[in-house]
């Protein structure tokens, strides 16, 4: 096949394939806890991230690492320990790391356009450092998940009783922000941080309007994100589409479908 | 100190909700095999005495002890079963089968990572086999009844072997003739099992066909008693108010 002759479209499908997996396994879990504005707002810390990396002349990548890592962390213990609502906690830190994104851009004034280009996102202009290091991260997220899936299934199952149970709630409620906030880091390059929510939410919502049971539902989310992140490369190739959208909107088409196959009894199983 | 046999041990404890006062030096003993209801009008506190025995609240005085530990060292969590007032809140969506429901019951008793194995789904069978619902194991728990959906908790609880099961108004939002059956099952639970039971309730009729022991709250302990001397006092009219009508059975 043509496409896969170069090496900009192999490093795109592997670092997209691997994000697509991560995003969808983590969605099922977030939109469960009523957690899905977690990837929106932690886009846009990422893009305050990015910025002051830009601004302190260090890798962009890495400066929105540690920024969305913090982040999460942050919001976690601001509902803990304040009673703060979650979305409230959400929008409060999301909206201060976009602020700080566009007070950066502004006060530097020289690179809009490279800040800009995050929002995005180019997948194929992915490096080979890039892959390596999505590849890497990928991994360690899809272990944590691994590790402390009954777990985590129990706590999104319910918090409450989970606790009940011995289960270090609280713990897992941190590793699974700090996991979010991973992700996203590594999602802007496939499709942008305007659009990184997108990837974490629509593949999950595809597969849980499907599922009899949660094993199934993460496979159903991982299908949907890993096919449509090939689709939309696919359609970027040989349409000349942006990758990004036409990965977003595949999604979201595979969520329409998915619904009217949900009113059917029979085509989505026993529910 | 606690009583020979008590199972679960609360001594002299008060809780606050910042300055409001819920819970008001409760001591209250449980003792193994009991069938305890927890009676009580909305707002008495019975909910969250039961939270501070599950450690889920921390009260603002006195010690709860379970199975004879001090509840701050206590670790064993799969002794303990506990059966929240979840039917009527349940997410239709939640992609979980009654298998999956269950097998999180077996969890308490893991070390990390909690991987589930072949004994395991032994386990999950026999606690479906117990409160009858074997043949629904791959079901998604959503698409179930409220009184279906109750029963796979109880399972969700029996699976780890537990030495007692705390239940917070179970029946709530299921119809007469089901929550008959329910009641039926938690004492064939408790006789045949021996397995000790707090059971949280409004329903006064409860408490007069199936527990033997009653203990009434209304921020303090007003009552705690058989279920006969329950039935011979005055304390379900002082509770519910006069027009409370109670028929007695006798056990």
């Amino acid at each position: 096949m043509e496409i896969l002759q170069f090496g900009f479209m192999q490093r795109a499908i592997l670092s997209g394939v691997l994000i697509g997996l991560t995003c969808s396994i983590l969605g099922v879990f977030l939109i469960l806890r009523r957690d899905a504005m977690i990837g929106h707002g932690l886009a846009h810390v990422t893009f305050g991230g990015v910025a002051l990396g830009l601004f302190l002349n260090v890798s962009p990548l890495a400066a929105a690492m540690v920024v969305a890592v913090l982040c999460s962390i942050f919001i976690i213990k601001l509902r803990e320990r304040t009673g703060v609502h979650g979305d409230t906690a959400i929008g409060i830190v999301s909206s201060a790391g976009m602020a700080l994104g566009i007070v950066i851009a502004s006060v530097s004034g020289k690179f809009s356009v490279e800040l800009f280009s995050y929002l995005f996102g180019n997948i194929l202009a992915i490096g080979t450092v890039e892959v390596q290091v999505a590849g890497a991260l990928a991994v360690v997220v899809l272990l944590t998940v691994i590790l402390n899936y009954n777990d985590l299934v129990f706590v999104t199952f319910d918090h409450e009783l989970a606790k009940t149970s011995g289960i270090k709630v609280n713990r897992l409620d941190t590793v699974l922000a700090v996991l979010t906030a991973v992700t996203v880091v590594l999602a802007m390059k496939v499709v942008g941080l305007l659009l990184v929510a997108a990837l974490i939410v629509i593949p999950a919502a595809t597969g849980l309007q499907l599922a009899v049971n949660f094993r199934m539902a993460i496979i159903l989310s991982c299908l949907t994100g890993v096919v449509s992140v090939l689709g939309g490369l696919f359609s970027a190739y040989y349409l000349d589409l942006p990758a990004s959208g036409a990965i977003v909107l595949l999604a979201t088409v595979f969520f329409l479908f998915a619904i009217a196959a949900a009113k059917f009894p029979g085509l989505a199983g026993e529910r | 100190m606690d009583e020979p046999g008590s199972l679960i041990s609360v001594d002299n404890v008060s809780f606050r909700y910042g300055t409001d006062l819920v819970l008001d030096s409760i001591s209250l003993d449980v003792r193994r095999g009991d069938f305890l209801a927890l009676i009580g009008p909305n707002g008495s506190g019975k909910s969250t005495l039961v939270k501070c025995i599950l450690g889920l609240l921390q009260p603002s005085q006195g010690t709860i002890r379970l199975m004879g530990q001090d509840i701050r060292d206590f670790t064993q969590w799969h002794k303990v079963g506990y059966i929240p007032q979840k039917a009527t809140e349940l997410d239709s969506l939640f992609p979980a089968s009654v298998r999956e429901i269950v097998a999180m019951g077996l969890l308490a008793g893991k070390k990390f990572p909690r991987f589930l194995g072949a004994s395991d789904a032994k386990a999950v069978n026999d606690a479906l086999e117990l409160v009858g619902m074997e043949t629904f194991t791959g079901r998604k728990i959503g698409a179930m009844s409220g009184g279906q959906q109750q029963r796979v908790f109880i399972a969700r609880a029996l699976a780890s072997g537990p030495s007692a099961l705390i239940l917070d108004e179970p029946t709530a939002g299921v119809d007469a003739s089901t929550q008959t059956q329910f009641y039926d099952m938690l004492d064939r639970i408790n006789r045949e099992k021996e397995i000790t039971l707090v059971l949280v309730t409004h329903d006064i009729s409860v408490v007069t066909k199936h527990v033997r022991q009653v203990a009434c709250l209304n921020q303090n302990l007003i009552f705690h008693g058989s279920h006969e001397e329950f039935c011979s006092s005055m304390q379900a009219t002082r509770l519910f108010g006069p027009d409370a009508h109670i028929v007695c059975h006798s056990h």
